[in-house]
C-alpha cells in the first residue's frame, strides 16, 4: 500500500503552482465581479448577492438550465447504452481491432468548431448530404434553421456522432480485461448470454462505465462550441444551452456582474453532480 | 464474419459519412458545391488546398496551433509526472482533497474562464502569444494527465522502487532509468490526450489570441463570416485539421482503449 510521506507535497508543487495560477486567480476575478455593479471606467459598486438572486429567479436562466439538463439527459440515455452495445459486438482479437479503434476515435480528434461547421454544411438543404437526403429523397421537410425540433435532433445526433466512441472505448477496455476463464466457467454452467452480460461483463465494466458517465456528464453539460457553430443557439432560443447563454451575457452584452454570478452557479451545479460520481467511484476503490 | 459484426460496421459507416462528405467537398469547386449535392466531385480540383498552402494567414493558423499544442503537451506531461508519482506512491496530508480539487478544473465550463483568462493574460503581457494558450490549456490537461499517469503508475508494483533503492539507485536516476521506461505506454497515452484536448479546444484559444498566435480554428470562423460562404475552402481547411489527430492516434493505437479508461482497468 501507499506509505505516509509528506515529501509528496514537494512532488505536486509544480502542478499546484500552475493550476493555482490558472484556476484560483480567474475564479477570484469571477467572485469579485459577481458581487459588484459597474457602469464602465473601472468604477465598481458593492452589490452583495443581488446578482445571484436575480439570475436564479430569471426565466431566461431557468429556461437555459432546463434545456441544458434535458440535453445532458438525452445524451446520456442514448450514448451509454449504445456505446455498451457497440463495445459488446466488437472483435476482441485480430487485425480489425486497431482499425476499429482508430476509426471510432477519429471524430473525437476533430476541432470542435470544425465538427459544428461540418454538420452545419452537412444539413444544408440541397447542398448538404443529410439535407439533400431528407428533403429530396425521403421527402421530409427538414430545415434546422426554421424548425426547433429539427435543430434539437440535429444537435443530439451530432453529439452522438462525436462522443459515443468515448463510451465504446471505455466499455471495450473493461471487456478485454475479463479473463477467458470467466467465460469458460459461464459456458460450463450453461449461462445464457444475458446472464453472462448481467453477472460477468457488467460488473467488470462498472469502474470504466462510471468514468464514462462522469466524463460524458461533464462534457455535455459544459458543451459550447459545437452547438454554437451548428445552430448559433437558434432558431430563436431553442438550442441556447447554458454555456451559449453565458457567453452571450459575458462577451456579447458585457454584463460582468450577472455573467459572473451565473458562472459561479453553473460551476457549482457541475461540481455537485461530479462530486457525487467521484465519491461513488472512490468508494468502490476502497472497498 | 459473425453476424454481430454488422453493428460495428454500421456504426463506423455512420461515423465516416460526414467525414467523407467533408473530404469530397474539399475537392469540388465552390460552384459545384452550391449547385447541389453530388456523391463524387465532378470536376476534381486541388484549388482549395493550393489556396491554403499559398496564403500565410491560412497556413500560419496551422503552425500556430501546432506550436501551442506542442508546448502544452510537453508542459502538462512534465509537471504531471512527479505529481502522479506522489499520488500513486505516497499518502500525505490532504492528498485526496488535492486530487479532487485538480479534477474540479477538468469539470469547469470553459465559458466561465473565457473573460477572466482574457484579463489575466492581458495583465501579465502574454495576450496573443503561444505561451498564453499553452498555459491556459494546462487548466484541463494537467489534471487529466495526472489522472491518467496515476492510473498507469498504480499498476507498477511498489517492489520495483524498493529493489532499485536496495541496488543503490538514487531517486532521480531510478525515476529516469527504471520507472519511466516501465510506464512508457502511460506517458504516450497522457501525451496523446493532452495533444487531443488542446487541439480540439477552441473557445479559450480564440479568446486569448488576436493576430500573432491565431489558431487555425479561429482563421476558419473569420473566413466563413467575411468572405461569404467559401465552402470548398472551408472543407479543405477542415479536412486538414483532421490529419494531425489521425497521425497521432496511430502511434497509440494499441493503448487507446486502456488510455481512455485512464489506465483504470
Amino acid at each position: 500500500m501507499r506509505t505516509v510521506n509528506q515529501r509528496g507535497w514537494f512532488f505536486v508543487l509544480p502542478v499546484l503552482i500552475l493550476v493555482a495560477f490558472n484556476a484560483l486567480m480567474p475564479i477570484m476575478t469571477v467572485v469579485n465581479y459577481s458581487v459588484q455593479e459597474t457602469f464602465g471606467n473601472n468604477v465598481f459598486f458593492w452589490q452583495g448577492l443581488d446578482w445571484f438572486e436575480q439570475i436564479l429567479r430569471s426565466d431566461r436562466f431557468q429556461a437555459a438550465l432546463g434545456r441544458q439538463f434535458l440535453f445532458t439527459a438525452i445524451i446520456l440515455a442514448i450514448e451509454v447504452p449504445l456505446g455498451i452495445v457497440i463495445a459488446l459486438s466488437m472483435p476482441r482479437k485480430g487485425i480489425w481491432v486497431p482499425v476499429c479503434l482508430v476509426l471510432m476515435a477519429l471524430p473525437m480528434l476533430i476541432p470542435w468548431n470544425v465538427v459544428g461547421q461540418m454538420w452545419n454544411i452537412f444539413t444544408l438543404p440541397k447542398v448538404g448530404m443529410l439535407g439533400y437526403f431528407m428533403n429530396d429523397v425521403l421527402g421530409v421537410n427538414y430545415d434546422m434553421t426554421q424548425d426547433p425540433l429539427a435543430a434539437w435532433i440535429t444537435v443530439v445526433v451530432m453529439d452522438v456522432w462525436h462522443w459515443t466512441s468515448l463510451v465504446v472505448l471505455l466499455a471495450y477496455a473493461g471487456l478485454v480485461s475479463i479473463p477467458d476463464a470467466y467465460y469458460h466457467a459461464a459456458k460450463i454452467d450453461g449461462a445464457s448470454s444475458w446472464s453472462v452480460f448481467r453477472y460477468i461483463q457488467l460488473p467488470k465494466m462498472k469502474t470504466v462505465l462510471t468514468i464514462a458517465i462522469l466524463l460524458r456528464f461533464i462534457d455535455s453539460f459544459n458543451i459550447y462550441t459545437e452547438p454554437f457553430t451548428l445552430t448559433g443557439g437558434g432558431p430563436g432560443n431553442s438550442t441556447t444551452l447554458l454555456s451559449i447563454d453565458l457567453v452571450k451575457i459575458a462577451l456579447g452584452q458585457f454584463d460582468l456582474g450577472p455573467a459572473a454570478a451565473m458562472s459561479l452557479i453553473y460551476f457549482a451545479i457541475t461540481l455537485m453532480v461530479s462530486w457525487l460520481f467521484y465519491t461513488l467511484m472512490t468508494k468502490d476503490d476502497a472497498g | 464474419m459473425r453476424k454481430r459484426s454488422i453493428i460495428p460496421i454500421l456504426y463506423i459507416a455512420f461515423l465516416m459519412t460526414p467525414i467523407y462528405f467533408l473530404v469530397s467537398m474539399s475537392f469540388k469547386t465552390t460552384n459545384e458545391i452550391l449547385a447541389g449535392f453530388s456523391l463524387f466531385p465532378e470536376t476534381f480540383t486541388l484549388n482549395s488546398y493550393r489556396a491554403i498552402f499559398t496564403d500565410p494567414t491560412w497556413y500560419w493558423g496551422y503552425i500556430n496551433s501546432i506550436i501551442y499544442v506542442t508546448l502544452n503537451t510537453i508542459l502538462s506531461v512534465a509537471v504531471a509526472l512527479p505529481a502522479a508519482y506522489a499520488f500513486s506512491r505516497y499518502r500525505f496530508l490532504g492528498d485526496r482533497q488535492l486530487f479532487f480539487w485538480l479534477l474540479t478544473n477538468r469539470m469547469a465550463p470553459a465559458a466561465v474562464f473565457a473573460l477572466p483568462f482574457f484579463q489575466l493574460y492581458s495583465s501579465v503581457q502574454l495576450f496573443d502569444t503561444h505561451i498564453a494558450v499553452a498555459l491556459a490549456h494546462t487548466l484541463f490537461n494537467v489534471p487529466l494527465a495526472v489522472w491518467i499517469l496515476e492510473g498507469f503508475m498504480r499498476g507498477i508494483p511498489k517492489e520495483l522502487d524498493e529493489t532499485a533503492y536496495v541496488d543503490g539507485y538514487s531517486f532521480p536516476r531510478f525515476f529516469m532509468k527504471i520507472f519511466l521506461p516501465n510506464i512508457k505506454a502511460g506517458v504516450g497515452v497522457a501525451a496523446f490526450f493532452c495533444f487531443m484536448f488542446s487541439w480540439v479546444e477552441m473557445l479559450l484559444a480564440k479568446t486569448l489570441t488576436a493576430v500573432e498566435a491565431k489558431p487555425i480554428a479561429a482563421v476558419m470562423t473569420r473566413t466563413a463570416s467575411s468572405a461569404g460562404y467559401e465552402l470548398g475552402l472551408l472543407a479543405a481547411a477542415g479536412t486538414l485539421t483532421i490529419i494531425p489527430g489521425a497521425i497521432v492516434i496511430w502511434f497509440v493505437r494499441n493503448y487507446i482503449a486502456r488510455g481512455f479508461a485512464m489506465g483504470r482497468v
